[in-house]
């Protein structure tokens, strides 16, 4: 099972670079990232699934609450938190499978967004495992062609958010004027 | 006030505000209109002649001081030359802004001339970095890059500005407060916590501090020493944290670490207790982690919480700053033994008899010879003229451990190193920058002949200038320390690592314009020694001592910290 990491963070070009850069300096690979304004327009939610050990994780969420541009990282692998996905895809519909394949999308709770003389677009949500499944059994029908969105997760928990609050200037020099011989 | 001003003077004025005296850098096309707002500016400018060099001595100024050290570099290749220096003080965690100029908005990502992707190249070269496009941005960003590299633990901050920043006007209005929520700065420390970890010093029986870089950094010398005295432990600097507590107080144990002494490694493996002070539980002081001190509960402080238990688990961390924490950590010390009457801490005392005798068994001496020059004999006479007073700067390799081991700093800010990145090249620009900081202090630059003809360049800069940096070249014709290696875990086939052509220093100062000579007899060492200080101005003196002489005691790569090799004769004997 991947594990979630949830960010809350500045709206800024090259903040997505830092998150990422994290990752990629330590090797590991990113399985689903998503990005969006929240209803703060300066700020962003990403929620990025990845598979790395629980070490490697507590240091990696260190270091990315340090960025700069990062309010807050947290790890929603163990918490409570609910996890969503999308899926958009294209099945190749027969007219022998055609009732199948709706019967199989209710199922999922997939909708059909188009549908041809070939066949159907359908969208479905939900977790990541159970898309898994819809896809494979999507897949039995024949060739089929998928996008999906990464994951989407919001946490039930409300931890409160610890913002540093605007310092004046002459607190920035006193602050770094503190590690000065002079 | 509001007043208008081009992009180039509203920098100039928030680097004023910022107190900055001196930038190291290298112009180019766009900076050029930086340039000219310098020109008549009281900011004074020094022209190295490499911008790598720029950062290197922008650190020695900073490392010397604890002030911010300031760069500045052109775009593309300017910009690219930096990229060592930044990486260096971000793993050294010193405080340092770069400046480097941009090719126009209009221009960017169009591969315009000298046009590199300077913010992403430096993303992760730098604690934060900039890429200022509009001059409406500019005060603000450049107030912040100080307050980042100075705040919390301290690191390099690159500033990218376009060109048409530099050059575009605007109303500049001064800025009266910094915002960003994101960035937690931690001071204070857990007060719970704090009185935890008195009671747990106070129960050890054989307790140990571990001081590094973050003491330095945290300008947390003298708080040191309190606690060093109320706790009456054993105590090691590390490598970065040498000084911190004075080489010739009676607590201090020398370094730990792969060339760390017999008795500090002996120390840390025995202890019970690790009182970690701003330190990052270094491959280079571990040794093989999960031998390392394997008897020891550890207290970790440090102002990161990412170094809390990255290497090593910590049974007591304690986020703060050094500055604050020690005082608390000292005075609840003190509060509890009065409550408990003074009792004498038995426990203590045998320690102490053991760590003594460490000490003694395996001293570390300068080795001496009638015939050649040992590199430890030039350290020995090094430190006596430094008297523990000097600035040392040095490269990386042999003459970097050996000045390590046998040189006393008995101040903070003394012994100035690349120790994390170990980037050969760093001794020499740093100690220009040292000697900007320190105009009247006594600068030694200690380097290999190998890192020495990496900065080669700056022979220029000292002499324009006329800084008397003494340049001691420890030269054993080698790179010494991967020749070491070689000869000890490689069968002795030296690969490339031998440095013939090395030029004549009489004739390579002389062509600057200041003094140089070699000496190889040991006879001759204390009287050049006394004639490099003596001269007036820049003197490079080329040592040549023993080729092959190794640095011991060693912990092989993965050994643990008490399976030392202490020296040539026993090097098939571990302890």
């Amino acid at each position: 099972m991947l594990q979630i990491i949830s960010l809350l963070m500045e709206n800024k070009t090259g903040a997505l670079m830092r998150v990422t850069g994290l990752l990629t300096a330590r090797g590991y690979n990113i399985e689903s990232l998503t990005v969006a304004r929240t209803l703060d327009s300066g700020l962003s939610r990403m929620t990025i699934a990845v598979d790395i050990e629980p070490h490697g994780r507590r240091q990696l969420i260190k270091q990315m609450n340090k960025l700069i541009n990062v309010l807050q990282a947290t790890d929603l692998t163990e918490g409570p938190a609910v996890t969503r996905e999308m899926v958009l895809m294209r099945v190749r519909a027969p007219q022998e499978s055609r009732t199948a394949i709706l019967k199989e999308s209710e199922i999922f709770g997939a909708r059909v967004v188009d549908s041809t003389v070939e066949g159907f677009a359908l969208e479905a949500t939900g977790d990541i495992e159970k898309l898994d499944e819809f896809i494979s059994i999507m897949q039995s029908y024949g060739e089929i062609e998928v996008t999906r969105s990464g994951a989407v997760t919001v946490s039930l928990d409300s931890k409160k958010l610890r913002l540093s609050p605007p310092i004046s200037r002459g607190e920035a020099v006193l602050v770094e004027e503190k590690n000065g011989v002079a | 006030m509001s007043q208008l001003m081009n992009g180039a003077k509203i920098l100039l004025e928030c680097l004023s505000q910022e107190g900055v005296d001196v930038i190291f850098g290298y112009p180019g096309g766009v900076t050029l209109p930086f340039y000219d707002a310098l020109y008549d500016h009281p900011i004074r400018h020094v022209l190295v002649r490499h911008e790598q060099n720029a950062a290197f001595a922008a650190q020695g100024y900073s490392r010397s001081t604890g002030r911010v050290g300031v760069c500045c570099a052109t775009s593309g290749p300017g910009a690219t030359n930096l990229v060592t220096g930044l990486v260096d003080a971000m793993m050294d965690s010193i405080p340092i802004v770069a400046l480097t100029g941009q090719v126009s908005t209009k221009l960017i990502g169009t591969d315009a001339f000298q046009e590199a992707d300077t913010f992403g190249i430096t993303r992760s070269a730098t604690k934060h970095n900039y890429l200022v496009k509009n001059i409406k941005d500019l005060p603000s960003v450049i107030h912040e890059a100080f307050y980042i590299a100075a705040s919390g633990r301290p690191g390099p901050v690159l500033v990218d500005i376009a060109k048409d920043v530099f050059m575009g006007n605007a109303q500049y209005e001064p800025v009266n407060s910094i915002h960003l929520p994101g960035y937690k700065v931690y001071t204070e420390g857990h007060t719970g916590q704090i009185r935890r970890a008195a009671q747990m010093i106070l129960e050890a029986e054989r307790p140990m501090i571990y001081a590094g870089g973050g003491i330095i950094l945290g300008n947390a010398h003298d708080e040191l020493r309190e606690l060093v005295e109320a706790v009456d432990a054993p105590t090691v600097c590390t490598l970065m944290g040498l000084g911190g507590l004075p080489c010739e107080h009676r607590n201090f144990i020398s370094m730990p670490g792969m060339h760390g002494s017999y008795a500090a490694n002996m120390a840390m493996s025995g202890a019970d207790l690790l009182i970690a002070l701003g330190v990052r539980f270094d491959d280079r002081v571990t040794g093989r982690l999960a031998a390392f001190a394997p008897h020891a509960k550890i207290i970790h402080v440090d102002i990161d919480p990412a170094e809390i238990s990255k290497n090593r688990n910590a049974d007591l961390p304690i986020v703060g700053d050094l500055k604050r924490v020690l005082p608390k950590l000292t005075s609840v010390i003190r509060e509890i033994r009065t409550e408990s009457g003074n009792l004498e801490r038995t426990g203590l005392k045998a320690w102490w008899k053991q760590v003594r005798e460490w000490k003694e068994e395996n001293p570390l001496v300068p080795v001496y010879s009638t015939t050649e020059i040992k590199p430890q004999h030039l350290m020995a006479e090094i430190d006596r003229i430094s008297g523990g007073k000097a600035i040392i700067t040095s490269d990386v390799g042999q003459h970097q451990m050996w000045a390590a081991q046998l040189i006393r700093y008995n101040a903070p800010r003394l012994w100035i190193n690349s120790g994390g990145l170990g980037s050969m090249g760093f001794g020499l620009p740093s100690a220009i920058g040292a000697q900007f900081a320190n105009p009247d202090q006594l600068v030694f630059s200690i380097v290999g002949d190998g890192g020495f003809q990496m900065s080669l360049p700056e022979l220029a800069t000292l002499m324009n200038y006329g800084l008397p940096v003494k340049i001691i070249v420890m030269n054993n014709g080698y790179l010494g320390m991967v020749r070491q290696w070689q000869e000890l875990f490689y069968n002795n086939r030296l690969s490339s690592v031998t440095l013939d052509s090395f030029p004549d220093p009489s004739l390579l100062a002389g062509a600057y314009g200041f003094k140089g000579r070699t000496i190889e007899h040991p006879s001759e060492l204390a009287a050049a020694l006394q004639e490099a200080i003596e001269y007036n101005g820049p003197y490079l003196l080329n040592v040549k001592v023993t080729p092959t002489e190794n640095v011991y005691p060693m912990v092989p790569s993965g050994g643990a910290l008490n399976e030392m090799v202490l020296g040539p004769i026993q090097s098939s004997s571990v302890v």
